[in-house]
Protein backbone atom coordinates (compact mmCIF):
# COMPACT_ATOMS: atom_id res chain seq x y z
CA UNK A 1 0.00 0.00 0.00
CA UNK A 2 1.24 3.25 -0.98
CA UNK A 3 1.61 6.06 1.87
CA UNK A 4 3.90 8.00 -0.19
CA UNK A 5 3.48 11.93 0.43
CA UNK A 6 5.99 13.04 -2.63
CA UNK A 7 3.66 12.82 -4.98
CA UNK A 8 0.14 13.33 -3.43
CA UNK A 9 -0.85 16.64 -5.13
CA UNK A 10 -2.78 17.53 -2.40
CA UNK A 11 0.66 17.68 -0.64
CA UNK A 12 2.04 19.79 -3.16
CA UNK A 13 -1.10 22.23 -2.83
CA UNK A 14 -0.21 22.14 0.72
CA UNK A 15 3.50 23.82 0.01
CA UNK A 16 2.23 25.79 -2.30
CA UNK A 17 -0.01 27.06 0.28
CA UNK A 18 2.41 27.26 2.95
CA UNK A 19 4.89 29.06 0.58
CA UNK A 20 2.10 31.87 -0.36
CA UNK A 21 1.27 32.23 2.87
CA UNK A 22 4.64 32.53 4.48
CA UNK A 23 5.93 36.15 2.77
CA UNK A 24 3.38 38.06 4.21
CA UNK A 25 2.82 36.93 7.75
CA UNK A 26 4.94 38.01 10.80
CA UNK A 27 6.66 36.23 13.28
CA UNK A 28 4.48 34.63 16.18
CA UNK A 29 1.42 36.53 17.70
CA UNK A 30 0.74 37.77 20.52
CA UNK A 31 -1.79 35.31 22.25
CA UNK A 32 -0.40 33.15 24.76
CA UNK A 33 0.86 29.94 24.29
CA UNK A 34 -1.59 27.33 23.76
CA UNK A 35 -4.14 28.93 23.26
CA UNK A 36 -4.16 28.66 18.95
CA UNK A 37 -5.12 25.06 19.21
CA UNK A 38 -4.39 21.92 17.43
CA UNK A 39 -6.18 21.88 14.14
CA UNK A 40 -8.84 19.27 13.64
CA UNK A 41 -9.77 16.47 11.28
CA UNK A 42 -11.91 19.14 9.16
CA UNK A 43 -9.19 21.96 8.80
CA UNK A 44 -10.92 24.37 11.54
CA UNK A 45 -8.65 24.94 14.93
CA UNK A 46 -9.63 22.89 17.63
CA UNK A 47 -8.80 19.41 19.22
CA UNK A 48 -8.22 16.84 17.00
CA UNK A 49 -12.36 15.89 16.37
CA UNK A 50 -13.79 18.82 17.64
CA UNK A 51 -13.58 22.29 16.19
CA UNK A 52 -13.06 24.63 19.01
CA UNK A 53 -14.32 28.28 20.22
CA UNK A 54 -10.32 29.66 19.70
CA UNK A 55 -9.10 30.55 16.15
CA UNK A 56 -5.83 29.10 14.69
CA UNK A 57 -2.60 30.61 15.54
CA UNK A 58 -1.19 33.19 17.68
CA UNK A 59 -2.52 36.85 16.08
CA UNK A 60 -4.20 38.96 18.52
CA UNK A 61 -6.86 41.87 17.77
CA UNK A 62 -4.32 43.73 15.60
CA UNK A 63 -2.46 40.88 14.06
CA UNK A 64 -3.00 38.49 11.50
CA UNK A 65 -2.18 34.42 11.42
CA UNK A 66 -1.63 31.57 9.37
CA UNK A 67 -1.71 27.86 9.49
CA UNK A 68 -0.49 24.51 8.18
CA UNK A 69 -1.22 21.02 9.14
CA UNK A 70 -1.07 17.48 8.45
CA UNK A 71 -3.37 15.03 10.28
CA UNK A 72 -2.87 11.16 10.43
CA UNK A 73 -5.00 8.59 11.73
CA UNK A 74 -4.72 4.58 11.17
CA UNK A 75 -7.10 2.15 12.56
CA UNK A 76 -5.66 -0.91 10.99
CA UNK A 77 -8.54 -1.61 8.97
CA UNK A 78 -9.02 2.25 7.22
CA UNK A 79 -6.94 4.69 7.37
CA UNK A 80 -7.02 8.73 7.02
CA UNK A 81 -4.80 11.83 6.09
CA UNK A 82 -5.81 15.13 6.48
CA UNK A 83 -3.71 18.64 4.71
CA UNK A 84 -5.23 21.77 5.03
CA UNK A 85 -3.87 25.04 6.20
CA UNK A 86 -5.81 28.06 7.84
CA UNK A 87 -5.60 31.96 7.77
CA UNK A 88 -6.87 33.92 10.70
CA UNK A 89 -7.53 38.12 10.47
CA UNK A 90 -7.70 40.01 13.84
CA UNK A 91 -8.85 37.11 15.84
CA UNK A 92 -11.74 37.73 14.36
CA UNK A 93 -12.36 35.42 11.53
CA UNK A 94 -10.26 32.46 10.52
CA UNK A 95 -10.57 30.70 6.80
CA UNK A 96 -9.54 27.01 6.24
CA UNK A 97 -8.71 24.69 3.45
CA UNK A 98 -8.40 20.76 4.35
CA UNK A 99 -8.22 18.14 2.04
CA UNK A 100 -9.34 14.45 3.33
CA UNK A 101 -7.41 11.20 1.50
CA UNK A 102 -9.73 8.29 2.88
CA UNK A 103 -8.05 4.86 1.84
CA UNK A 104 -10.62 2.70 2.48
CA UNK A 105 -8.26 -0.59 3.32
CA UNK A 106 -10.02 -3.41 4.24
CA UNK A 107 -13.59 -2.05 3.16
CA UNK A 108 -12.66 -4.05 -0.14
CA UNK A 109 -12.76 -7.92 1.54
CA UNK A 110 -15.88 -6.76 2.97
CA UNK A 111 -17.53 -5.46 -0.41
CA UNK A 112 -15.38 -7.10 -3.18
CA UNK A 113 -18.22 -6.42 -5.80
CA UNK A 114 -18.17 -2.29 -4.93
CA UNK A 115 -14.83 -1.51 -3.55
CA UNK A 116 -11.44 -2.24 -5.68
CA UNK A 117 -8.73 -2.54 -3.19
CA UNK A 118 -6.55 0.06 -2.12
CA UNK A 119 -9.63 2.40 -2.84
CA UNK A 120 -9.51 5.92 -2.02
CA UNK A 121 -11.97 8.63 -1.07
CA UNK A 122 -10.89 12.34 -1.05
CA UNK A 123 -12.87 14.91 0.42
CA UNK A 124 -12.20 18.84 0.05
CA UNK A 125 -13.60 21.38 3.31
CA UNK A 126 -13.97 24.99 3.09
CA UNK A 127 -14.04 26.19 6.63
CA UNK A 128 -15.24 29.77 7.85
CA UNK A 129 -15.14 30.61 11.77
CA UNK A 130 -16.20 33.71 13.10
CA UNK A 131 -15.68 34.94 16.74
CA UNK A 132 -18.80 36.28 18.02
CA UNK A 133 -18.08 37.41 21.23
CA UNK A 134 -15.87 36.95 24.47
CA UNK A 135 -12.32 35.99 24.90
CA UNK A 136 -10.65 32.42 25.41
CA UNK A 137 -8.91 33.78 28.75
CA UNK A 138 -9.91 37.32 29.63
CA UNK A 139 -12.99 38.95 30.24
CA UNK A 140 -16.32 38.00 31.64
CA UNK A 141 -17.42 35.65 28.74
CA UNK A 142 -15.94 32.62 27.33
CA UNK A 143 -15.26 32.45 23.47
CA UNK A 144 -18.38 31.88 21.43
CA UNK A 145 -17.62 30.95 17.53
CA UNK A 146 -19.81 30.73 14.47
CA UNK A 147 -18.83 27.98 11.80
CA UNK A 148 -19.06 26.67 8.51
CA UNK A 149 -17.57 23.65 6.93
CA UNK A 150 -18.86 23.26 2.87
CA UNK A 151 -17.88 19.76 2.22
CA UNK A 152 -17.33 18.52 -1.18
CA UNK A 153 -16.66 14.69 -1.43
CA UNK A 154 -14.13 14.23 -4.36
CA UNK A 155 -15.31 10.81 -5.18
CA UNK A 156 -19.16 9.54 -4.47
CA UNK A 157 -19.21 6.05 -6.28
CA UNK A 158 -18.96 4.66 -3.28
CA UNK A 159 -21.54 6.70 -1.29
CA UNK A 160 -23.60 6.47 -3.83
CA UNK A 161 -23.66 3.00 -3.87
CA UNK A 162 -24.37 2.63 0.02
CA UNK A 163 -27.44 5.05 -0.43
CA UNK A 164 -26.06 8.49 0.07
CA UNK A 165 -28.21 11.01 -1.04
CA UNK A 166 -25.58 14.14 -1.51
CA UNK A 167 -21.94 14.79 -2.79
CA UNK A 168 -21.65 18.11 -1.02
CA UNK A 169 -22.91 18.91 2.59
CA UNK A 170 -22.24 22.28 4.68
CA UNK A 171 -21.96 21.97 8.46
CA UNK A 172 -22.96 24.72 10.41
CA UNK A 173 -21.69 24.92 14.34
CA UNK A 174 -21.77 27.33 16.97
CA UNK A 175 -18.42 26.83 19.43
CA UNK A 176 -18.24 28.12 23.10
CA UNK A 177 -14.82 27.71 24.65
CA UNK A 178 -13.18 28.84 27.83
CA UNK A 179 -9.56 28.22 29.68
CA UNK A 180 -9.76 28.22 33.45
CA UNK A 181 -6.79 29.46 34.88
CA UNK A 182 -6.04 27.29 37.85
CA UNK A 183 -9.59 25.53 37.16
CA UNK A 184 -8.50 22.30 38.33
CA UNK A 185 -5.58 21.82 41.15
CA UNK A 186 -4.43 24.82 39.88
CA UNK A 187 -3.87 23.82 36.42
CA UNK A 188 -5.22 25.50 33.95
CA UNK A 189 -8.25 23.66 31.88
CA UNK A 190 -9.53 24.33 28.98
CA UNK A 191 -13.20 23.25 28.42
CA UNK A 192 -14.90 23.66 25.02
CA UNK A 193 -18.66 22.44 23.73
CA UNK A 194 -19.81 22.49 20.27
CA UNK A 195 -23.20 21.90 18.82
CA UNK A 196 -23.08 21.43 14.61
CA UNK A 197 -26.06 21.26 11.94
CA UNK A 198 -24.92 18.23 9.93
CA UNK A 199 -26.18 15.49 7.47
CA UNK A 200 -22.70 14.28 6.73
CA UNK A 201 -22.08 10.66 6.83
CA UNK A 202 -18.53 9.78 8.16
CA UNK A 203 -17.33 13.34 8.25
CA UNK A 204 -18.71 12.93 4.64
CA UNK A 205 -16.66 10.63 3.07
CA UNK A 206 -19.76 8.70 3.10
CA UNK A 207 -21.55 11.88 1.10
CA UNK A 208 -24.64 13.36 2.61
CA UNK A 209 -28.07 12.29 3.78
CA UNK A 210 -29.36 8.58 3.75
CA UNK A 211 -32.09 6.57 3.24
CA UNK A 212 -32.48 6.40 7.48
CA UNK A 213 -32.44 10.06 7.77
CA UNK A 214 -32.15 12.65 4.95
CA UNK A 215 -32.67 15.93 6.81
CA UNK A 216 -30.28 17.94 9.32
CA UNK A 217 -29.20 16.88 12.51
CA UNK A 218 -27.85 18.85 15.46
CA UNK A 219 -24.94 16.69 17.29
CA UNK A 220 -23.12 17.71 20.37
CA UNK A 221 -19.51 17.39 20.51
CA UNK A 222 -17.08 18.32 23.61
CA UNK A 223 -13.73 18.71 25.00
CA UNK A 224 -12.06 19.12 28.06
CA UNK A 225 -8.16 19.31 28.52
CA UNK A 226 -5.77 19.97 31.22
CA UNK A 227 -2.39 22.03 31.04
CA UNK A 228 0.21 19.86 32.79
CA UNK A 229 2.22 22.95 32.05
CA UNK A 230 2.62 25.78 29.99
CA UNK A 231 3.44 23.21 26.55
CA UNK A 232 1.98 20.48 27.38
CA UNK A 233 -1.88 19.74 27.45
CA UNK A 234 -3.65 16.40 27.98
CA UNK A 235 -7.50 15.50 27.58
CA UNK A 236 -10.87 13.94 25.97
CA UNK A 237 -12.89 14.40 23.29
CA UNK A 238 -16.31 12.84 22.05
CA UNK A 239 -18.05 13.82 19.16
CA UNK A 240 -21.88 12.84 18.18
CA UNK A 241 -22.87 11.94 14.88
CA UNK A 242 -25.45 10.84 12.77
CA UNK A 243 -26.18 7.75 11.40
CA UNK A 244 -28.05 8.29 8.18
CA UNK A 245 -27.32 5.39 6.26
CA UNK A 246 -28.87 2.10 6.53
CA UNK A 247 -25.94 -0.33 5.01
CA UNK A 248 -24.85 0.21 8.70
CA UNK A 249 -24.47 1.66 11.80
CA UNK A 250 -22.07 4.74 12.22
CA UNK A 251 -20.68 5.67 15.55
CA UNK A 252 -20.32 8.59 18.15
CA UNK A 253 -16.17 9.51 18.33
CA UNK A 254 -13.88 9.72 20.96
CA UNK A 255 -10.41 10.01 21.83
CA UNK A 256 -7.74 10.84 24.92
CA UNK A 257 -5.06 13.34 23.54
CA UNK A 258 -1.58 14.36 24.92
CA UNK A 259 -0.46 18.22 23.08
CA UNK A 260 2.97 19.40 22.90
CA UNK A 261 3.79 23.22 22.09
CA UNK A 262 7.10 23.98 21.92
CA UNK A 263 6.98 27.13 20.80
CA UNK A 264 4.76 29.13 18.67
CA UNK A 265 5.34 28.28 15.42
CA UNK A 266 4.59 24.15 16.16
CA UNK A 267 2.31 21.89 17.91
CA UNK A 268 2.49 18.16 18.02
CA UNK A 269 -0.60 16.23 18.75
CA UNK A 270 -0.70 12.71 19.57
CA UNK A 271 -4.13 10.41 20.60
CA UNK A 272 -6.20 7.40 21.02
CA UNK A 273 -9.13 7.20 18.81
CA UNK A 274 -12.32 5.06 19.05
CA UNK A 275 -13.80 5.42 16.29
CA UNK A 276 -16.59 2.86 16.79
CA UNK A 277 -18.11 1.29 14.20
CA UNK A 278 -17.51 2.54 10.10
CA UNK A 279 -19.19 1.32 6.83
CA UNK A 280 -19.69 -2.43 9.02
CA UNK A 281 -16.08 -2.78 9.94
CA UNK A 282 -16.34 -2.62 14.09
CA UNK A 283 -13.85 -1.41 16.95
CA UNK A 284 -12.04 0.64 15.09
CA UNK A 285 -9.81 1.87 17.13
CA UNK A 286 -6.15 3.62 16.26
CA UNK A 287 -3.04 6.13 16.78
CA UNK A 288 -4.09 9.73 15.39
CA UNK A 289 -1.06 12.01 15.20
CA UNK A 290 -1.18 15.73 13.80
CA UNK A 291 1.53 18.23 13.34
CA UNK A 292 0.90 21.91 13.04
CA UNK A 293 2.91 24.96 12.02
CA UNK A 294 1.81 28.21 12.74
CA UNK A 295 3.12 31.72 11.68
CA UNK B 1 -26.44 8.03 25.11
CA UNK B 2 -27.04 9.22 28.76
CA UNK B 3 -23.40 9.23 29.64
CA UNK B 4 -22.93 11.33 27.05
CA UNK B 5 -26.12 13.86 28.15
CA UNK B 6 -24.04 14.50 31.55
CA UNK B 7 -20.95 15.14 30.12
CA UNK B 8 -22.58 17.82 27.90
CA UNK B 9 -24.70 19.01 30.66
CA UNK B 10 -21.81 18.88 33.29
CA UNK B 11 -19.10 20.76 30.44
CA UNK B 12 -21.94 23.41 29.65
CA UNK B 13 -22.86 24.51 34.06
CA UNK B 14 -18.41 24.79 33.86
CA UNK B 15 -18.90 26.84 31.17
CA UNK B 16 -21.67 28.58 32.81
CA UNK B 17 -20.06 29.42 36.43
CA UNK B 18 -16.94 30.26 34.52
CA UNK B 19 -18.29 33.27 33.33
CA UNK B 20 -19.95 34.61 36.46
CA UNK B 21 -16.84 32.84 38.55
CA UNK B 22 -16.42 35.35 41.85
CA UNK B 23 -13.55 36.54 42.93
CA UNK B 24 -10.96 34.00 43.83
CA UNK B 25 -11.06 33.51 47.63
CA UNK B 26 -7.94 35.27 49.40
CA UNK B 27 -5.90 32.80 50.66
CA UNK B 28 -2.48 33.08 52.40
CA UNK B 29 -1.79 29.76 50.85
CA UNK B 30 -0.86 31.20 47.43
CA UNK B 31 1.36 33.85 48.81
CA UNK B 32 3.62 31.11 50.98
CA UNK B 33 3.51 29.21 47.60
CA UNK B 34 5.05 31.81 46.22
CA UNK B 35 7.72 32.18 48.60
CA UNK B 36 6.40 34.79 50.50
CA UNK B 37 8.06 38.45 50.40
CA UNK B 38 11.49 37.09 49.69
CA UNK B 39 10.01 35.26 46.92
CA UNK B 40 7.79 37.69 45.40
CA UNK B 41 11.05 40.06 45.48
CA UNK B 42 12.71 37.11 43.08
CA UNK B 43 9.74 37.01 40.77
CA UNK B 44 8.96 40.96 39.89
CA UNK B 45 12.90 41.34 40.02
CA UNK B 46 12.97 38.34 37.90
CA UNK B 47 10.18 39.41 35.87
CA UNK B 48 11.74 43.14 34.92
CA UNK B 49 14.95 41.81 33.96
CA UNK B 50 12.92 39.76 31.06
CA UNK B 51 10.63 42.64 30.31
CA UNK B 52 13.78 44.87 29.75
CA UNK B 53 15.46 42.31 27.70
CA UNK B 54 11.94 42.33 25.48
CA UNK B 55 11.74 44.31 22.50
CA UNK B 56 8.00 44.24 21.98
CA UNK B 57 6.99 45.87 25.16
CA UNK B 58 10.29 47.52 26.91
CA UNK B 59 9.43 50.69 25.50
CA UNK B 60 6.40 51.10 27.07
CA UNK B 61 8.01 51.31 30.55
CA UNK B 62 10.78 54.17 28.91
CA UNK B 63 9.52 56.89 31.45
CA UNK B 64 8.54 54.36 34.52
CA UNK B 65 10.63 55.04 38.07
CA UNK B 66 11.79 51.04 38.05
CA UNK B 67 12.44 51.42 41.35
CA UNK B 68 9.18 52.74 42.33
CA UNK B 69 7.32 49.96 40.01
CA UNK B 70 9.01 47.10 41.77
CA UNK B 71 8.06 48.50 45.28
CA UNK B 72 4.60 48.74 43.50
CA UNK B 73 4.46 45.43 42.03
CA UNK B 74 5.77 43.19 44.63
CA UNK B 75 3.00 44.54 47.40
CA UNK B 76 0.31 44.43 44.59
CA UNK B 77 1.32 40.58 44.44
CA UNK B 78 2.18 40.48 48.14
CA UNK B 79 -1.52 41.90 48.36
CA UNK B 80 -3.33 39.47 45.80
CA UNK B 81 -1.40 36.70 46.76
CA UNK B 82 -3.14 36.80 50.50
CA UNK B 83 0.20 38.46 52.23
CA UNK B 84 0.47 40.77 54.98
CA UNK B 85 0.29 43.59 52.48
CA UNK B 86 -1.71 46.61 51.45
CA UNK B 87 -1.49 47.79 47.59
CA UNK B 88 -0.90 51.49 48.36
CA UNK B 89 -0.21 52.09 44.39
CA UNK B 90 -2.66 54.14 41.79
CA UNK B 91 -5.65 52.08 40.47
CA UNK B 92 -4.79 49.79 37.52
CA UNK B 93 -6.48 52.46 35.34
CA UNK B 94 -4.41 55.26 36.20
CA UNK B 95 -1.40 53.36 36.36
CA UNK B 96 -1.46 52.63 32.53
CA UNK B 97 -3.41 55.48 31.33
CA UNK B 98 -2.00 56.68 28.18
CA UNK B 99 0.17 54.08 27.52
CA UNK B 100 -1.67 52.59 24.42
CA UNK B 101 -1.11 49.05 25.72
CA UNK B 102 -3.02 46.28 23.60
CA UNK B 103 -4.01 42.68 24.04
CA UNK B 104 -0.37 41.32 22.39
CA UNK B 105 1.80 43.94 24.84
CA UNK B 106 -0.24 42.79 28.22
CA UNK B 107 0.25 39.04 26.72
CA UNK B 108 3.84 40.01 26.69
CA UNK B 109 4.12 41.27 30.03
CA UNK B 110 2.05 37.94 31.09
CA UNK B 111 4.77 35.49 29.33
CA UNK B 112 7.46 37.47 31.27
CA UNK B 113 6.29 36.59 34.35
CA UNK B 114 5.79 33.43 33.28
CA UNK B 115 9.11 32.62 32.38
CA UNK B 116 10.23 34.43 35.59
CA UNK B 117 7.74 31.90 37.60
CA UNK B 118 9.40 28.91 35.72
CA UNK B 119 13.19 29.82 36.06
CA UNK B 120 12.80 30.37 39.49
CA UNK B 121 11.06 27.12 39.96
CA UNK B 122 7.86 28.34 41.25
CA UNK B 123 5.26 25.50 41.71
CA UNK B 124 3.38 25.16 38.77
CA UNK B 125 -0.17 25.70 40.49
CA UNK B 126 1.31 28.63 42.06
CA UNK B 127 1.63 30.32 39.27
CA UNK B 128 -1.98 29.75 37.71
CA UNK B 129 -3.32 31.14 40.46
CA UNK B 130 -1.64 33.98 40.41
CA UNK B 131 -2.14 34.36 36.55
CA UNK B 132 -5.94 33.79 37.94
CA UNK B 133 -5.66 36.69 40.28
CA UNK B 134 -4.28 39.14 37.87
CA UNK B 135 -6.10 38.03 34.80
CA UNK B 136 -9.17 40.57 36.04
CA UNK B 137 -7.34 43.64 35.84
CA UNK B 138 -6.68 42.82 32.52
CA UNK B 139 -9.81 45.60 31.60
CA UNK B 140 -8.26 48.40 32.96
CA UNK B 141 -4.82 47.71 32.06
CA UNK B 142 -5.81 47.67 28.15
CA UNK B 143 -6.54 50.72 26.33
CA UNK B 144 -10.28 51.11 25.95
CA UNK B 145 -10.25 50.90 22.46
CA UNK B 146 -8.46 47.65 22.39
CA UNK B 147 -10.65 45.52 24.66
CA UNK B 148 -11.82 42.30 23.84
CA UNK B 149 -15.48 43.00 22.71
Amino acid sequence: MNHGHTDCPAHRLAVAIVLLILPVTAAAGGKLIGTGGATQIEGAAGGGIVPWALLGGYGTEDENGATAFFSSVDTGDYRLDVIGAGFVWNNRVEISFARQDFDTGSLATAFPTLIAPDARIGQDVFGAKFRLTGDTIYGRWPQVALGIQHKRNRDFAIADAVGARNDTGTDVYLSVGRLLLAGLAGRNVYLNGTVRSTRANELGLLGFGGPDNDGRELVAEASAAVFLDRRTAIGVEYRQKPDNLAFADESDWSDVFIAWFPNKNLSLTAAWTDLGSIATLDDQRGLYFSAEAAF
Amino acid sequence: MTMARRFFAGLALALLTACAAPEPARDADLYSALGEHPGIRAIVDETLRNVADDARIVAIFADSDIGRLRTKLVEQICDISGGPCEYSGDSMEKSHAGLGIDAAEFNAFVENLRTAMIDLRVPESAQNRLLARLAPMREDILEKEERTD
